[in-house]
């Protein structure tokens, strides 16, 4: 297991070009991933392959790296062991390849974080126009298109700061879309919500979900994992210590520490 | 007293109301706002006497008392101000020794001023899209027009005098210390330590060092270490000296704007896949700039004061100009007449600039829920 030999990129792109139709079906390869901040260790060994169109779910307590994982998947993050592949492309310091996965993943933090300073539309025509070179008229249909899949298409033209924390983070959600990602990163969407706005985010969640999007999401709406995911992760102290199909995890859980992080949130 | 008095339940929901009418014209806003309580009062009756004891005064020394025709001070006879000069003085103070058949040019710059900054100032000016490329082309046009060239008059930077060089001076550094004080912040957030050492290391030391101390160096020190040769036009000299100085307060101000970003606006616009210069102009800058309007425009207005050091590499601004003027004999004395005239331009200039920055801060403002 302590095999810390660096730069197992080769091998990675062997074992995934082995098989073409394993090539295609496999979006996400992570072998090996280790990460550091200073002297903590806060990824360990961490495996984890996603298929296209596969949704999982991420939990774990508080401060276990569920973040710092997905983080790493678009960069965010910079790891320092081990190998990512998203979709043939290996995530290497190669600022090509990190701005083709970027343009591939899209992502939705819990603090929504749309530019305060541009009105909705404007947040959704950006990085189309600017990173994918699409002209202004098609990326305001395109950006219309996808306020309308969220449900506000009457605030195109607010600040974000006129809007309520759920249409905040349901324009957050479409600003990623408008660069028609194949895979959607989710960093615990609704936990900066008010109870009563919680749904209308999930709702739109959901719906992504059904038209077939490659989803991972750490969150601790256990409703929407049973709902919609493929695989439910329990994280621990930088590790990933079980994962299962939803009814499985929730049902029959293996390990001590996902019963008891188990027991701890659905008493709630 | 026998039910609990907090138990009562509403049978209709309250319709609704207008709400009350609060402007009740100029007797009301005066009782609400001079003469709400008798601290109110008094305070409004002191400061209406100390206004009823200054405004008199000044008006009489300034205006109803002045003296404004005459050859020199011995024309003024009365107890006001002598204003017998501004008529004789008045193109030094505009033009320094710029010659007095060529101020049209001057004048021309200035007006030409209005068609360039428009745009770049006000939201909906007409063909704003076509004078944009003015505006850019306005430096060159003013040089052109200053210095002249190609048909005009040559007139030599050393003619250049009067309010004209403070404002020379003080559009060059404004127009070049925000751009050079933006890439200097930028660069002392750099994660390359060559660059972040460089922008430290021209921020401190410009701004640990006295103004004058840097024009007396642009004055005698380079003179030194250039080739005999090479001589650097003075107005130049100041403009670079200025701009420097002005550039290291602008580059910590703009630091102050940049720390203000919260970190998920850096996160949000790399997930999209901006680059860093295109996250830095589209995000980051834009809100950054925002936040540092009052600091941004307090350094310009320093900048536009410190214009009259000019007269350390010895060139004459209106300020140098009204210290000749003042010790002249024939004016000899006229101290207070020179400099509150002097006053009133850099006001107007720097109340301006004040008035614009409030007047942009509420444009840009998007968190007000209209
Ligand atoms: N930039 C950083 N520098 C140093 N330590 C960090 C940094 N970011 C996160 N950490 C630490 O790494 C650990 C994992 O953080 P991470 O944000 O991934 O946890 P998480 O599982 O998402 O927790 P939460 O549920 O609170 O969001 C935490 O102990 C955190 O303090
Ligand atoms: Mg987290």
């Amino acid at each position: 297991m302590a095999d810390a030999t660096p730069g197992t990129a080769p091998d990675a792109k062997s074992a995934a070009t082995a098989d073409p139709t394993q090539e295609y079906k496999r979006i996400i390869t992570i072998e090996g991933l280790n990460k550091w901040f200073g002297t903590f260790h806060v990824l360990r060994d961490i495996d984890l392959t996603v298929e296209r169109r596969e949704k999982i779910v991420i939990c774990g307590p508080s401060g276990s790296g569920k973040s710092t994982l997905i983080r790493c998947i678009n960069r965010l993050e910079e790891h320092q062991e081990g190998t990512i592949v998203i979709d043939g492309t290996v995530l290497s310091r190669d600022l090509k390849n990190i701005d083709t996965i970027r343009r591939e993943v899209g992502m939705v933090f819990q603090q929504f974080n749309l530019f305060p300073h541009l009105t909705v539309l404007e947040n959704l025509t950006l990085a189309p126009v600017w990173v994918r070179k699409m002209p202004a008229g098609e990326a305001e249909e395109i950006a219309r298109q996808y306020l309308e899949r969220v449900k506000i298409p009457e605030q195109a033209d607010k600040y974000p700061g006129q809007l309520s924390g759920g249409q905040q983070q349901r324009v957050a959600i479409a600003r990623s879309l408008c660069m028609q990602p194949n895979i959607m990163l989710f960093d615990e969407p609704t936990s900066a919500l008010d109870p009563e706005m919680i749904k209308e985010v999930l709702d739109v969640m959901v719906d992504l979900a059904e038209s077939g999007m490659t989803m991972l999401v750490v969150t601790h709406e256990m409703g929407f994992a049973s709902q919609v995911a493929d695989r439910v992760i329990f994280m621990d102290q930088g590790q990933i210590v079980e994962q299962n199909t939803p009814s499985e995890f929730f049902n029959n859980p293996q390990s001590d520490r996902t019963k008891l992080f188990l027991s701890q949130i659905l008493d709630k | 007293m026998t039910a609990r008095p907090f138990h009562r339940s509403q049978a209709e929901m309250l319709p609704e109301r207008a709400a009350p009418v609060t402007t009740a014209g100029v007797v009301g806003w005066l009782r609400a706002n001079l003469f709400s309580s008798w601290a109110n009062t008094a305070f409004t009756l002191i400061a209406l006497y100390l206004l009823w004891l200054i405004v008199p005064a000044i008006a009489d020394w300034a205006y109803f008392n002045a003296d404004t025709a005459g050859d020199d001070r011995f024309a003024c006879k009365s107890s006001g101000a002598c204003w017998a000069w501004v008529d004789q003085r008045i193109g030094q103070f505009l033009y320094g020794f710029y010659a007095p058949d060529q101020t049209w040019r001057v004048d021309l710059a200035v007006v030409l001023l209005i068609p360039a900054l428009a745009p770049l100032l006000f939201e909906g000016v007409p063909f704003a899209r076509q004078l944009r490329w003015f505006s850019l082309a306005y430096p060159v046009v003013a040089t052109f027009l200053l210095v002249g060239g190609i048909g005009l008059e040559g007139i030599p930077t050393d003619k250049f005098g009067g309010f004209m060089l403070n404002l020379t001076v003080g559009l060059a550094g404004i127009v070049l210390s925000l751009p050079i004080g933006i890439l200097l912040a930028l660069g002392r957030r750099s994660r390359l330590p060559i660059i972040r050492i460089l922008c430290v290391g021209f921020i401190e030391i410009v701004r640990g060092v006295p103004l004058i101390t840097l024009l007396f160096v642009s004055n005698i020190i380079l003179p030194i270490f250039l080739p005999p040769d090479v001589t650097v036009d003075s107005l130049i000299r100041v403009i670079v000296m200025v701009t420097a100085f002005a550039s290291a307060y602008m580059a910590e101000v703009i630091r102050g704007g940049l720390q203000a970003i919260p970190r998920g606006q850096y996160e949000a616009a790399q997930a999209l896949g901006l680059r860093y210069w295109q996250s830095m102009v589209l995000i980051i800058l834009p809100q950054a700039l925002k936040i540092s309007i009052p600091g941004i425009v307090n350094t310009f207005i320093g900048l536009f004061k410190d214009t009259t050091l000019v007269i350390i590499i010895g060139l004459f601004d209106i300020l140098g100009i009204g210290n000749a003027m003042v010790s002249n004999p024939d004016w000899l004395g006229l101290a207070t007449e020179a400099y509150v005239f002097i006053a009133f331009f850099f006001f107007i200039a720097c109340f301006s600039m004040s008035r614009y920055s409030i007047h942009l801060e509420k444009r840009l403002d998007t968190e007000r829920r209209d």
